[in-house]
Parts: structure tokens; sequence; C-alpha cells
């Protein structure tokens, strides 16, 4: 029988947290180990970001932290006081879809959709940034989220249209 | 209180027309996805995401010996933690039953969770961690001490001692012998013996498992990563003793299945004894690490293939043995052989399984189980048969084409394999490909070409659906299918509007609630050609009872019509001869009460006049720098028979997505146990690599659309599994081509390519 000490007790007294969340100031009470996705979908009741692996291998995460591609399970949410989270409900302007959201319904760029929201915020951004300026460019910097429905070329020519209409 | 499902008598099969279906339609067009919205928008809610007010969390913990019992379990650092309410484990967990799989209580394996202190493989459930956030059951589990008293494990399937020969494996035959097969091969010109390897492989879908359970008033009610929504209903039932009414499965959005959502696993009764033990919900999430050994994966296949021919490329012989692994606790053939009874045309086979039964995870289906290792295995030896015979590849495949089913005779119901092969090659450029290796480059790179043929089986179970005609004219159908990605949604909204004369968006489809009326597990490729014919049967019923409606009331502007004077179109009942004489669905309706309901149904028939199978050719293009020992595909197009295609912008997907998986089963994808103790050491998306973005350049896919009306009404067979086949081979072809190295073992790392023949 392993006789292991526990390790000394984690501090675990809930803490206030305020932060903007798809443009609404909005404040939590969160302990300390609880890490931006649990808090938006446990707490904030933002279901449409994912978790696929919990430790930042499969981008289903993926949210717009201060406008930076952040993938919200390595991000604790207590450093994100003060700062302007976007997440997949905070895309769509009033009911209209964003233009990634409609071409990816358009090239039908995605199947069981549990990767989607992770690819169009990563896409929203790559598109911003200026990294998907080619076919090529896309798909390299879209490599971080994993699609096992394999939607990967509709996603290419999804960015591809919105970049192309920008 | 539960609503209860329908009970319906059983239907008869809906009679096989050979009437081809009006031209002008939704079915058939690139329709975009009814759910798309709800998935761009983060709006769909998958199992995890189901709206339960306040749930506890469960956490599981895994066995980290092989084999062995449990000698102690410490809870007191666990108990301590702030929030964590209970612990379950066989010493405390509601008594539950074993019993084997069987198509009425789909179990994956014969083993009831927590009940005993025995342990059968490394990662089996041994604790699940209850609290009342997802951070206590964590940390909770983390401080789980469990003390193991280990026996010796048998981990390599090459030494295993139980070697069992299975008789059947879901209905077919697992040992086949047609004429003499080792005298015809002893005999052959050209013999090819060589053996295939194709290594244990994880299904990955984005989404792990998960299970969220509630008891209410002694009823369970469960949202379920499920592809069979009826098959867990009928397993938890079993589970705990219920009448299968008091539990109700849902299942609207799932993240993707391949296969390891397809049967019932042991996570999903654990949830719902930590509901029963805490009396509140519980949500139940595997980790990623989880996934790799709590909802089976891909079996490891040993292919040993002797391959007799004539000079000229013809088959005399195919002998085909394989092996794979398989749990103490289930039995699963990973059936590779099974292509070679039927692909092509060979008057000698012997085709033989065999399952070593070692102290390993549970195996099951995944995406095309037994054709797509067995295509890789066939689709190299014939493509090496090729080589030794001087032969061009693709021509060895045409020589050898089977125009009838070659393992019981029958004629194929509809087979244009021929037509992917050409219209491949011609799409391909295949007829400017020097035969021999190397002969390829474009700078810095060998570029070689590959081809191997696709198959998969026309499979189909009976199923049944409502259609729900309402007073505001809207419809609404409803069946116990499932859309996990695979477009169900959008076709059957297709079909009922085709069926009843209106348009899509007027058409609400409900699937994934076990209430529905029955359909099948969302597996063989089998629920559009399954609960398609369903849909139109009950529509066919809901428009004639609607337009004995409008003929036999006075209220009705078709008051008196015969019942041949009566189409339906845009939503309205009309008379042919004055369409301005007509009457709208919902009023209908309202004439009726306020709704026009029917149940339909469909089943399989002319199973013994046809064989049905889908068929595909599958070209490649691959680059191999052998400076930087890279490799990469940088074409593939695939060209399939499928019959008539329902939407061709989710099928394309679809075989997109298969030819995907497929570039991951040839290059990348491995699930590596530590041979000493049998953990699986690969068990995360970083050491255990799908395709990414970058692995996968522009698919072309193609589609020969010649209807199937045989196998049903709509003509159409599925596309989701066939899209994998065949891949593999092409590669390992393709790579044969650009390098002159012969891989007989996937995956195609580049390491297995070093040390090349200079040119």
């Amino acid at each position: 029988m392993s006789t292991t000490e526990r390790p000394a007790a984690p501090a675990r007294a809930p803490v206030p947290l305020t932060l903007r969340l798809n443009g609404r100031q909005t404040t939590f009470t969160v302990e300390p180990q609880v890490t931006l996705l649990d808090l938006l979908r446990e707490r904030a009741g933002l279901t449409g970001t994912k978790k696929g692996c919990d430790r930042g291998q499969c981008g289903a995460c993926t949210v717009l932290v201060d406008g930076r591609r952040t993938l919200s399970c390595l991000a604790l949410a207590l450093a994100q006081a003060g700062a302007e989270v976007t997440t997949i409900e905070g895309l769509a302007d009033d009911g209209e879809l964003h233009p990634m959201q409609a071409a990816f319904v358009e090239h039908d760029a995605f199947q069981c959709g549990f990767c989607t929201s992770g690819q169009i915020m990563s896409a929203v951004a790559i598109v911003r940034e200026g990294r998907a300026r080619t076919a090529d460019e896309i798909r390299e910097a879209m490599s971080g989220n994993l699609c096992r429905c394999g939607a990967y070329p509709n996603i290419v020519a999804a960015v591809a249209t919105v970049q192309g209409a920008r | 209180m539960i609503v209860t499902g329908e009970r319906s008598a059983p239907l008869a099969a809906a009679a096989v027309t050979t009437e081809r279906p009006a031209t002008r339609g939704y079915v058939g067009l690139p329709v975009d996805r009814v759910d798309g919205r709800a998935k761009v928008t983060g709006a769909a809610r998958y199992s995890a995401d189901a709206a339960i007010d306040a749930p506890l969390h469960a956490v599981l913990v895994q066995s980290t010996i092989a084999s062995g019992r449990i000698t102690e379990i410490d809870e007191r650092a666990t108990r301590a933690v702030p929030g964590v309410v209970e612990v379950v484990t066989y010493r405390n967990a509601p008594r539950v039953p074993s019993f084997p799989f069987a198509f009425t209580t789909p179990v994956s394996e014969e083993l009831a969770p927590l009940q005993t202190p025995e342990i059968k493989y490394d990662g089996q459930h041994v604790a699940a961690v209850v609290g009342t956030t997802f951070e206590a059951a964590r940390e909770g589990a983390a401080l789980l001490r469990i003390a193991y008293e280990p026996a010796p494990a048998e981990l390599d399937a090459g030494t295993a001692r139980q070697v069992d020969l299975p008789e059947q494996y879901f209905g077919q035959e697992a040992q086949v012998r047609r004429g003499d097969p080792e005298a015809a091969y002893a005999a052959s010109e050209v013999r090819i013996d060589a053996t295939y390897v194709t290594p244990t492989e994880n299904h990955n879908p984005l989404e792990p498992s998960v299970t969220v359970a509630e008891w209410r008033d002694g009823e369970l009610i469960v949202h379920d990563s499920t592809q069979w929504v009826r098959g867990t209903r009928a397993a938890l039932a079993k589970h705990f003793g219920l009448d299968e009414e008091r539990v109700r499965v849902f299942a609207p959005f799932i993240g993707g299945g391949f296969g390891c959502k397809g049967f019932f696993w042991a996570h999903t009764a654990i949830a719902a004894m930590a509901a029963k033990l805490t009396n509140r919900p519980v949500k139940l999430v595997l980790t990623r690490e989880q996934m790799f050994t709590s909802v089976g994966y891909r079996s490891e296949t040993r292919q040993r293939l002797r391959v007799g021919a004539s000079r000229d490329g013809r088959l005399a012989a195919v002998l085909h043995d394989t092996l794979n692994e398989s749990s103490r606790v289930a039995t699963f053939v990973e059936a590779a052989g099974g292509v070679s009874e039927m692909l092509y045309d060979v008057p000698n086979v012997a085709i033989s399984h065999r399952v070593a039964r070692l102290d390993v995870p549970s195996a099951t289906a995944m995406r095309a189980p037994g054709e797509a290792p067995g295509t890789y295995g066939l689709g190299s030896a014939l493509d090496e048969l090729a080589y030794a015979c001087g032969l061009d590849p693709l021509e060895v495949l045409r020589r050898n084409h089977a125009s009838v089913d070659p393992s019981n005779g029958l004629p194929f119901s509809s087979k244009h394999l021929l037509a992917c092969y050409e219209r491949g090659a011609e799409a391909f450029g295949w007829s400017t490909r020097p035969r021999e290796p190397r002969a390829m480059r474009e700078g810095d790179e060998l570029v070689g070409w590959g081809v191997a043929t696709a198959t998969y089986p026309a499979m189909r179970a009976p199923a049944e659906a409502r259609v729900t005609i309402a007073a505001d004219g809207g419809v609404d159908v409803a069946s116990a299918t499932h859309d996990l990605g695979t477009g169900m949604y959008t076709i059957l909204a297709q079909i009922a509007a085709d069926a009843l004369g209106v348009a899509p968006d007027a058409v609400t489809v409900r699937i994934g609630d076990s209430s529905l009326p029955n359909a099948p597990v969302a597996g063989g490729s089998m629920s559009s050609a399954s609960v398609g014919p369903a849909v139109i049967d009950a529509a066919r019923r809901a428009r004639q009872r609607a337009i004995a409606l409008a003929i036999s009331s006075s209220d009705s502007p078709l008051y008196g019509l015969p019942e041949d004077d009566v189409e339906t179109a845009d939503g309205s009942m009309r008379a042919k001869d004055n369409p301005a004489r007509a009457i709208a669905y919902g009023a209908l309706a309202r004439l009726n009460g306020g709704a026009i309901e029917a149940l339909g149904g469909a089943a399989p028939a002319e199973e013994e006049k046809y064989s049905f199978h889908s068929f595909g050719a599958q070209f490649v293009e691959v680059r191999f720098d052998e400076e930087l020992a890279r490799l990469r595909v940088s074409r593939a197009l695939g060209v399939f028979d499928c019959g008539r295609i329902l939407n061709p912008k989710t099928a394309r997907s679809q075989m997109i997505g298969g030819i995907t998986m497929g570039i991951g089963m040839a290059l990348l994808e491995e699930t590596v146990r530590d041979p000493r103790y049998g953990a699986v050491v690969t068990n995360n998306l970083a050491d255990y690599h799908v395709p990414v973005n970058a692995d996968v350049p522009a698919v072309e896919v193609e589609f020969v659309e010649e209807p199937d009306y045989a196998l049903n009404s709509l003509g159409a067979r599925g596309v989701g599994e066939i899209g994998i086949t065949g891949v593999a081979a092409a590669i390992a072809n393709a790579v044969y081509h650009a390098t002159g190295v012969r891989v007989r073992d996937l995956p195609i790392v580049p390491e297995k390519l070093l040390g090349t023949p200079a040119s």
C-alpha cells in the first residue's frame, strides 16, 4: 500500500473575478483552480466552447482573449481578470451570422460540429492577423485545430472565401 | 414522468419499388445542413451541454495494472476534499449484472462495472469520484489511493496462449473455404506470400464520451454520446432491472463517433450508478486519456496473404489469414479477410480469422471494421502481384473484376466499379504513369502514384418513423436515429419534403431520442438506407390521409374529387386540372382536429436475390523528400459507386473525411501499449497523431451516380464508411512507386523509408 503523503491543501477559497464576456461586464466568484474553459461551460452557461482534450492539444476550446487565439483549457479563469473574452456565442451580430460562420455553413466546413466553435474562432483570428493569404498558409495556421471528421479542405475553402471578401 | 415511446405493431416491409422518383425535388440537391446554424453558433447542445440544473460531476479512476486484483482502497484523502460527496467503488456500487453482447442488449464487455476487485486490463474503471464541482471531483480522483496485487499479464498477440477461431462475426462466416486454395496456390505461375500488419488505432472523435444521468421517480433519464439511443436504453434497462419504457436516452448531437459510441460501454452504467447513490443528476465526461481504454479501439491485425495468379495477373487463389487481439471480457473479430471473399473473381479462397485473448482493453468496430485493414492487406498484395507480373496495377484490378458476388454467386444489385476505375484513371492522369518505381521526380522529391479498390457492404435494418403535419402546415419527422455529423437531419428533411410536396424548411426533424419510433444503430453505413425509406413510408401514409380528408370533407375545395385527380405541391393539395382549386396541408390538419399523423416503416427485402455492396477506386499521389525524410500525400481522388447520392454536399464531406482518416491510418496513427505493463503510452493527441489540416491536400471526390432501387426506393446506399477503405493500400502502393520500398506495416513513418535504394 502506498503511503505517499498528501500534498499541502491547495488554496480553494473562491475569489471574485470580473471580465468582459462577449461584450458584457460579468462577475463570478471562482476557485483558483478553475480553468477559463470550465468557467465558460459550467458557470457562465456558454457551452458552445468545447472540451476535446483538456490539455491544449486539439483546439476545440479556442476563444479570443483580448483578440488573441487562446486555448481556454490551458488558461486559468482568475488570470483573465479584466480581459475581453469572446466565445462563439459572441460572434454573431444580433442574430446575423459572422461572415466566417456563414462561410462554414456554405462550404460544409464541419460534420459533427464539435470542433467547429474552435475552428471558427481560430479562423476569424488568422484572417485578422493576416495569416490566411494562401491555401497553404491557411492549412498551416489552422493546424492547431483538429477535426476528426476530416473537414479540412472545406475549412480551407471557407476561410479563403472570407479572406477573399475582405 | 417519462413520456414513453410509441409501441407499435411490427410494420410490414415496405414494398420495393423500381419506379424512379420524380426527378424534380430536394433529394439529390446539395442542400446546406439544416443543423448548420446551430453548429456554427455554438447553440447545438451535445450531451455534455445538456441543460441540467446543478449536476454533480463524476471523474473516473482507472486501474494501473493489466491483470490482478485490488487489495486496498484508501478514500480518506479523497473524501477530505471539500465538495467530494461520494466515492463509488466495487465496495458500495449498486449491484448490476454482467451479460454477453446481444443486438437486443449491446454491451461491449461481459464485465459488470465496479462489482468486484478483479482487474482484467490496464485502464479498467475502478472508481468514480463524485463532487459538487468538476474541480473537486478531479482533485478527489487524483488523491484516491488504490493498492493492487498484480498477476502476470499477456500483452502480445503473437505469443498469446489462448487463440480462438470464431465461427462467426455479426452473422458472417469467420472461417471460409472455396475450391482447393492450397493446391491452386501451389500450382500458380506467380505467387506472393507476404504479411501485412496494421497497428491498434483509436477512433478519437473530438467529443469525448459523456453520460449525464438522472433518476426521477424510479425512471432513468440519460443524455449520452451514443450512436444508438435504443441500444443504450436496452442495455441500461438490463443493468438496472427496468422496463425499457422507464429509461429515456437523448443524443440530439454527437461529436463524432466512428464506432466507439456504437455499443454500450461501462462508464454509462457508472454514471447512472453514481446518480442512484447520490440521488442527484451526475455528469460524467471521459478524459481524452481515458478514451484510449474505455470505448474500444480498432484491433491490430497481422494478415498473411498468399496470392496465386497466372502470368497475366488473373487470380487463381487467395489465402488470407488474420490474427487480431481481443480482451478477456469481449470477443471482437477485426474481419480483414472478408474482402478476400467477395472483392475479386477468385475461384479458390481460404480465409481464417484468429483472435488472441490478452489482458488488454476491449476492441470494437471502427470506421469500416474489417474492410479498412483488409483492403490494405489485399490491396497491397495485388500491387505486389502486378509488379511480379510486370503489369500495370490498375490493369490487374480490372482483370480480376467480379461481375457476380463470388462468395454466394448472387448478382450485385448494382455495381459500377469498372466505371470508377475508368473515371478515376482519366481524372488522375493514370495513363501517363511510368510503371517502374522511382521513375517520377519533381525538384527534391520522389513522386509516386498508387491505386486500390474501395468496398463496403450496403446493409439495412428495420426502422420506423412518424410524420406529423401540424395546423400551421409545419411537418414534424421523428425517428430514434442519429446525426453524428453524417447529415441525417438534413437528408431526412429533404426526403420528407419530396414525399409530401413541401419545402425542406417546413420540416422539423427530431432524432436522437429513444422514445421516438425505432431506428437502428448509426453504424454499418445503414442509417440512410434504413431510415430514409421509413420516412418515405410514413410521409406517404400521412399524404394519403391528407388526400382522403381533402376529398371527403365538405369543407374542402377538393370535396368529391377522385383521389387520382389530386396532387401535392408547395405545401398544398390541389386538383391536377385546376391548381387554383387547392387546400393547404395546414388547413387539412385543422380539419382533422389539429394534426395529421402517420407512422411508417421499412425493412430489408430481396436479400436472397441480390448481393448489396458499394465500391470505389482510390487514387493517391505521394511525395517523398529523401534529404528530409519527409513523406506527404499530395493528391487524393476517390471515385465511388454508392447508388443515388441524396445530398452531394454532405456525401462529399463524408468521403473526404473517410479519405482523411485513411491518410491518418496510412501515415500517422498508432496506439502503442507498454509491452511490459500494458498501459497505453500514446494516450493523448500529441502522441497519437490524427491528421491535421496541413497533412491533407486538396481531396477530390466523384460519384458514379447509378441508383440502386433494389436496395430501397431512394436508390441510395450508405456513404459513411467506404471512404476510408482502400486509402492505406493506395498510399502504400504510391510509396512503393515513389521510393521502391514496400512497407508492410502501418503506419508508414519516415524511418521505414530510410536507407532507400539509391536511384
